[in-house]
């Protein structure tokens, strides 16, 4: 039923995204950022799980969206997510599991 | 993305402004204060009498550091593109893109049954914003207060749309009081707005919030997708991301209180306990509605079982907590192995109980059930294609069924008696507890364990069945009883041949008379 022997860096965290114009860009932020990734696309929304931790940093958004985006602004993109938020600032956002 | 960067978000924006956690700090905790002529019991009396104890108000977390400013823009923003759908659905004639309007059902559904629950989620993260003790959890409950009365009212509108051309959307505020089916979610929830605020906020905060609200929501709004139903969806995506917010809220809350003080940790776990299986329960009128009710499928419910929960909570979510010495949730097995059988067991009971419904039913078709067989291999085949398979016997015969009698009703989660033994999907189970010197009925050991925990709660249940039995339904026939539920020609029974089938074809007939006329009443 459940897998005792991962440890928080090897679980899967994740977050789901709404497929927009603007999201686009985030997405591919979260895909730069994060080799290890995996994205899946499903009906108006992209799925993206990381092993242990996944980060969204303003700086990479921003270069691909060619415009100021502060990270209050990943409210508008995220619908669900799983892990933790574990840190939220003015240059990142990291999800990952805590213990 | 419109929100443009104004004029005084220019270069000395970083600046003029302060970092996002010292604007928090500032603009939410900062505003708090030690009340110095009045005890702090008197002012928070609440916050004791469940036995949780807490030292350190201040030690709770609140990653989205969110102010009042950030807030109130980007909800505002997340209307404005809202209602941009709205109306270019309503102008564009959308409601004819559907794929069928059968897929409505859905609609009827959620509206009956989960609209009026977000408007009680605004009353009762009211109340905790105004008894929570800390700053940080009391500004994180009130801009879910606020949250959730958008979506009651951006739900409301988004549906309201197809209130004008299809039945069963008209009268869903009376009908959540009083239809039988709705009184599982209703009950659900009178259940943790009856309880204190902490089981409050583990019951709905955690256990509905972050264990199971991606198996109600994550679905429906892909059913919309997948359907035409671009408003929903927009509707959808847009609480959704409030949702995330939610999430955060519950799992700090269960982090807080486990944090704060060791006794808390078995009060937290039979919460967890009790509300995952009450939660998981009221999940079962999903389950039926992403394997039967939609023209087009999105995934099965044992697909979105296996990834929301079993995935992301038992192996992602349980691992973490089992830090703190807590455990899976009790009874968790038993919901694993009903996965390739709970969507079957529940539309085979709204199949047959749609003539006192405001939803309407029929029986898959071919492809339908080709789909049921390849997605549930082991299950449909062999205990629920010959049910269908029958009801087809029946109706070539003249005779499609609806049952006439009233079913007995689980005493806790108020589904009828429809689930089966463990592991023998042909017994019906029925557990039955003495309370007082009377009987009490539960449908599995998950809600008998609920019942017997705290049996003076839930002797007080409102059983649809046992008042109309006792004459407080409108009167002792079925027409009586449909009319105290406000239910109107059409809105009940077999879908085909229904008011809404028949509008339909004659809307997307090749002659144009009727088009993007109102439905004929």
């Amino acid at each position: 039923m459940s897998d005792t022997t991962l440890s928080a860096a090897q679980r899967l965290v994740g977050v789901d995204i709404q497929e927009s114009e603007t999201n686009r860009a985030v997405v591919e932020a979260i895909e730069a950022d994060n080799p290890d990734c995996s994205v899946q696309h499903m009906p108006g929304l992209v799925r993206i799980t990381c092993p242990g931790r996944l980060v969204v940093n303003r700086e990479t958004v921003e270069e691909r969206l060619g415009r100021e985006w502060e990270t209050h602004e990943f409210q508008m993109a995220i619908v669900t997510y799983f892990g933790h938020i574990k840190e939220w600032d003015d240059d990142e956002i990291v999800i990952a599991w805590n213990h | 993305m419109t929100i443009a960067p104004d004029a005084s978000r220019s270069a000395s924006k970083k600046t003029r402004k302060l970092p996002m956690k010292q604007r928090y700090q500032a603009l939410t905790r900062d505003l708090d204060w030690e009340p110095s002529y009045v005890d702090p019991k008197d002012m928070f009396p609440y916050t004791e009498f469940e036995g949780i104890k807490i030292h350190d108000w201040s030690k709770w977390e609140d990653p989205f550091r969110l102010t009042v400013d950030a807030y109130a823009k980007y909800q505002a923003e997340k209307d404005k593109r809202l209602y941009a759908v709205l109306d270019g659905f309503a102008q564009g004639q959308g409601h004819l893109s559907l794929t069928d309007a059968s897929y409505l059902n859905t609609m009827k559904l959620f509206l009956q049954g989960v609209t009026p629950l977000e408007y009680q989620a605004h009353r009762n993260f009211a109340y905790l914003a105004r008894h929570l003790a800390g700053p940080g959890p009391r500004f994180a409950a009130l801009c879910q207060s606020i949250d959730e009365i958008r979506h009651a009212q951006t739900e409301i509108h988004t549906l309201s749309n197809y209130n004008k051309y299809y039945s069963g959307l008209h009268n869903y505020l009376q009908q959540h009081d009083r239809v039988w089916y709705l009184s599982v979610p209703k009950s659900f929830f009178d259940d943790a707005l009856s309880a204190g605020p902490f089981e409050f906020l583990i019951a709905i905060g955690f256990s509905f919030e972050y264990l199971l609200t991606n198996l109600l929501f994550v679905p429906f709004m892909s059913g919309a997708s997948f359907n035409g139903d671009l408003p929903t969806m927009t509707f959808g995506f847009s609480a959704q991301s409030d949702e995330s917010r939610h999430m955060t809220l519950g799992l700090e809350a269960i982090k807080f209180l486990l944090e704060q003080d060791e006794d808390n940790v078995p009060i937290v776990q039979e919460w967890i306990d009790k509300w995952f299986w009450r939660g998981y329960r009221v999940t079962g009128l999903v389950a039926q509605m992403l394997d039967y009710m939609l023209p087009r499928k999105v995934m099965s419910w044992k697909e979105a079982f296996e990834l929301y929960f079993e995935q992301q909570m038992m192996q992602g979510l349980f691992q973490d907590l089992a830090f703190y010495g807590i455990t899976p949730p009790r009874h968790v097995e038993q919901a694993l192995s009903e996965k390739e059988i709970l969507s079957h067991q529940v539309y085979w009971v709204l199949y047959q109980f749609s003539h006192a419904a405001a939803f309407t039913t029929s029986v898959p078709d071919d492809e339908h059930m080709a789909w049921l067989s390849a997605t549930y291999p082991d299950t449909f085949d062999k205990y629920f294609r010959p049910l269908w398979e029958k009801e087809r016997r029946n109706i070539a015969a003249g005779g499609r069924h609806f049952v006439r009698g009233l079913p007995q009703l689980c005493q806790v989660c108020q589904i009828p008696m429809t689930f089966t033994e463990p592991g023998d999907p042909t017994t019906i189970a029925q557990r039955v507890s003495v309370y007082e010197g009377e009987k009490f009925n539960t449908c599995s050991d998950g809600c008998q364990w609920i019942f017997e925990r705290e049996p003076e709660k839930y002797v007080q249940a409102w059983l649809p069945v046992h008042q109309i039995y006792q004459g407080n339904c409108g009167g002792p026939t079925l027409p009586d009883v449909l009319a105290w539920y406000g239910l109107q020609d059409g809105d009940s029974g077999e879908h085909k041949g229904s008011r809404d089938d028949l509008n339909w074809q004659r809307w997307h007939a090749q002659t144009p008379t009727g088009l993007g006329a109102e439905g004929e009443q």
